[in-house]
């Protein structure tokens, strides 16, 4: 059990972040820009992000849509290339494998799933070939005979049928099609694997079919996760720890239980007041005002500072800068100061079926 | 008398290989004021049962059953130009997604003002006060300046308060909610949710609530039908459904949603997948998937049947103490 895991302090973390940045010019045309005398428009994604995963555990980013959850992951990939930051993957600097062999080496190490399973399967080529794509690719097998044992194992590890790799995507459900996806990320032997919002495009039933099959892969292969997703209950149920992440940066860092427990950062308790209530306590939740500000002009000192109900001038002016205390990373200038008013939240317990 | 009531709702889409029974046999009430949620997963048939009710089935879908009654009267063989008359004013509808529901040439203002104008016998100065009224009440800041704006000067959450303000403009009796909030973020969905909640109570109009999340469905309803392929599993109370599901696939679906505070290594597991719509299987749909099936429910088809107190669900083995009660 992941959870159960005791970290091992003298270890290195499986992959550290270091101060990782991405900035997307998203600037009119030269031309346009000169008539209009418009500026450069600089759209800060991800600003100074920090975080370790260790091995075989399960970090996790919560966010509104814009916050930058989703860059994250492809920069931890390499789909994009890091603006400033260094990430180290076992206490290696990515960015160091230069030569095409050196990062070949490196990236079987790691795959990703990604959100849309309609999207991430070519649809003209069978499910034995999308699957036996990495394989090939890297040079895991000696011989096509050994491919198709492979693959086949790989189906019936994900709970679908050798028999499936002949068929195309189309005649597979969406949660068959992740599975496909996850067959395919496991196909190169990863250790780490980035989960892009897996789920979010799932029903109820069948997310939780994938979210235990996750779980299970997890238990056998000691797999390391950076899991993204917007729901919280998801991101309880997964993780180790938790990162919650706004316009680019990250408000709160710490592990599930303890965030869950005694949330700190204003946007992290706003994000738990939001969670439905099935306990059904017929509480009148507070619905917080406000919405996620355009990232391209984001507002001065702490961005959350128009939504928070306890900013003052300092929060108006001064980017609020990480601090730790027994584990817990928050970035906030009221929570520094002790002027946060203690929240506890007090999960609505499940529902007891007859 | 409720104020709508739908029975024994069978819709079809004729195709090549025969025709797919994409509804059967739905009956439901909804009754002055009150909310009801309709959950299930794709595929179940909520989408279908909206659009059934308020005349707008994609074609080749039709209804070749049943019958649908607002206020007593039938409402599912009505003309063309006489549905017309209805939606809008005494049923009025949300969709899923802001932007398609909203015309990006026009502004939002003169949508409203067109919408009142059909229904109600208002000037053009009169209506237009209306609509900033709406606007204000919808939680718009500053309507009478925003009233000129383009549909794509709001952002997600405001242009579904814009379809909210739509909606309820003509004052109807009824609202269909199709999936309201699934388009946005979480703290923006508890906004709306709760603005939906405020404004139906406030005018006292009955809601259909149709959506795969039972969170909302928890928060917002007071009767939840869970649908499941094509008919109605089991219906009553939000409460009762959510802490003592009957059915033994809303005891599954339940189960299968994480919960905070919650610490279970595994969530429910309902194995395989909701039956293709050519392929639903003899008796109880839900039969190959169930961990109770017995004999039965692969030969007969249940129909919705009392299960305890205020409890109806559509499965056999509450069949006896139907019986006996």
């Amino acid at each position: 059990m992941a959870r159960q895991r005791a970290p091992d302090p003298s270890a290195t973390p499986m992959l550290e972040v270091r101060d990782l940045a991405k900035y997307f010019d998203v600037s009119k045309p030269w031309l346009a820009r000169l008539i209009e005398r418009s500026p450069r428009q600089i759209l800060k994604a991800v600003d100074g992000l920090a975080f370790d995963i260790n091995k075989g555990q399960t970090f996790s980013l919560v966010g509104e849509s814009g916050c930058g959850k989703s860059t994250v992951a492809k920069l931890v990939v390499g789909l994009h290339a890091p603006s400033r930051g260094v990430i180290r993957f076992e206490g290696r600097d990515v960015a160091d494998a230069q030569s095409r062999a050196d990062s070949a080496a490196l990236r079987r190490r790691w795959q990703m799933i990604f959100q849309d399973p309609y999207a991430s399967l070519n649809p003209r080529w069978r499910v034995r070939d999308i699957i036996a794509e990495p394989i090939r690719v890297f040079g895991l097998v000696k011989s096509r005979r050994e491919q198709e044992d492979m693959v086949a194992g790989l189906l019936r590890q994900v709970g679908l049928s050798p028999a499936d790799g002949e068929k195309y995507p189309h005649e597979f459900s969406g949660g068959q099609r992740q599975r496909i996806s996850i067959a395919r990320a496991l196909s190169s032997n990863p250790e780490f694997l980035v989960c892009d919002e897996p789920t979010s495009a799932l029903d109820v039933s069948v997310q939780a079919q994938i979210l235990n099959l996750m779980k299970d892969l997890q238990r056998e292969f000691g797999l390391t996760y950076l899991f993204i997703s917007h729901n919280l209950a998801v991101v309880y149920h997964l993780s180790d720890k938790i990162g919650v992440m706004y316009l680019g940066r990250l408000c709160e860092v710490a592990g599930a239980k303890d965030l869950f427990a005694r949330p700190q950062h204003p946007y992290t308790r706003l994000l738990l007041e939001t969670i439905p209530d099935l306990e059904m306590t017929g509480r009148e939740r507070e619905p917080v005002a406000g919405e996620v500000p355009n990232p391209i002009n984001p507002p001065s000192g702490c961005a959350f500072h128009p939504r928070c109900p306890f900013a003052n001038e300092r929060c108006r002016s001064e980017v609020p800068m990480p601090t730790e205390s027994a584990g817990h990373i928050v970035a906030c200038h009221a929570a520094e100061e002790g002027r946060l008013p203690d929240a506890t939240y007090t999960p609505p317990k499940q529902p007891v079926a007859s | 008398m409720a104020l709508l009531e739908v029975e024994d709702l069978r819709v079809e889409f004729p195709t090549r290989r025969g025709a797919l029974l994409a509804l059967d046999g739905v009956s439901l009430e909804i009754n002055e004021g009150e909310v009801l949620g309709v959950v299930g997963e794709s595929g179940a048939g909520k989408s279908l049962t909206g659009s059934a009710i308020i005349g707008l089935l994609e074609p080749p879908g039709r209804v070749t059953g049943g019958q649908i009654r607002l206020e007593g009267h039938r409402i599912d063989d009505l003309s063309y130009e006489e549905m017309r008359a209805i939606r809008g004013k005494k049923i009025g509808a949300i969709f899923q997604d802001p932007l398609t529901s909203l015309n990006p040439l026009y502004t939002v203002g003169r949508q409203l003002v067109e919408t009142i104008r059909v229904h109600l016998a208002l000037s053009l100065e009169e209506a237009r006060g209306l609509a900033i009224e709406l606007l204000g009440e919808v939680g718009i800041p500053a309507p009478e300046r925003r009233i000129d704006s383009y549909p794509h000067e709001f952002s997600g959450g405001m242009r579904q308060r814009v379809v909210i303000a739509l909606a309820l403009c003509a004052n109807p009796r009824l609202i269909i909610a199709d999936e309201p909030t699934t388009a946005l973020d979480v703290s923006i969905q508890a906004q709306i949710i709760a603005l939906l909640k405020k404004l139906c109570r406030e005018h006292k109009t009955a809601v259909m609530l149709i959506t795969h999340d039972m969170g909302v469905i928890a928060e917002t309803a007071d009767r939840v039908a869970v649908m499941y392929a094509g008919r109605v599993a089991e219906i009553g109370p939000v409460k009762r459904v959510v802490k003592h599901p009957k059915h033994p696939y809303t005891v599954g679906l339940m189960g299968a949603i994480p919960m905070v505070g919650h610490d279970v290594e595994r969530l429910t597991q309902i194995e395989g997948a909701m039956p293709r719509l050519n392929e639903i299987p003899a008796g109880c749909s839900f039969n190959p998937r169930c961990p109770k099936v017995f004999d039965r429910c692969r030969v007969e088809r249940p129909e919705l049947m009392p299960a305890g107190r205020d409890a109806e669900a559509a499965c056999w083995q509450f069949d006896k103490e139907a019986r006996r009660g």
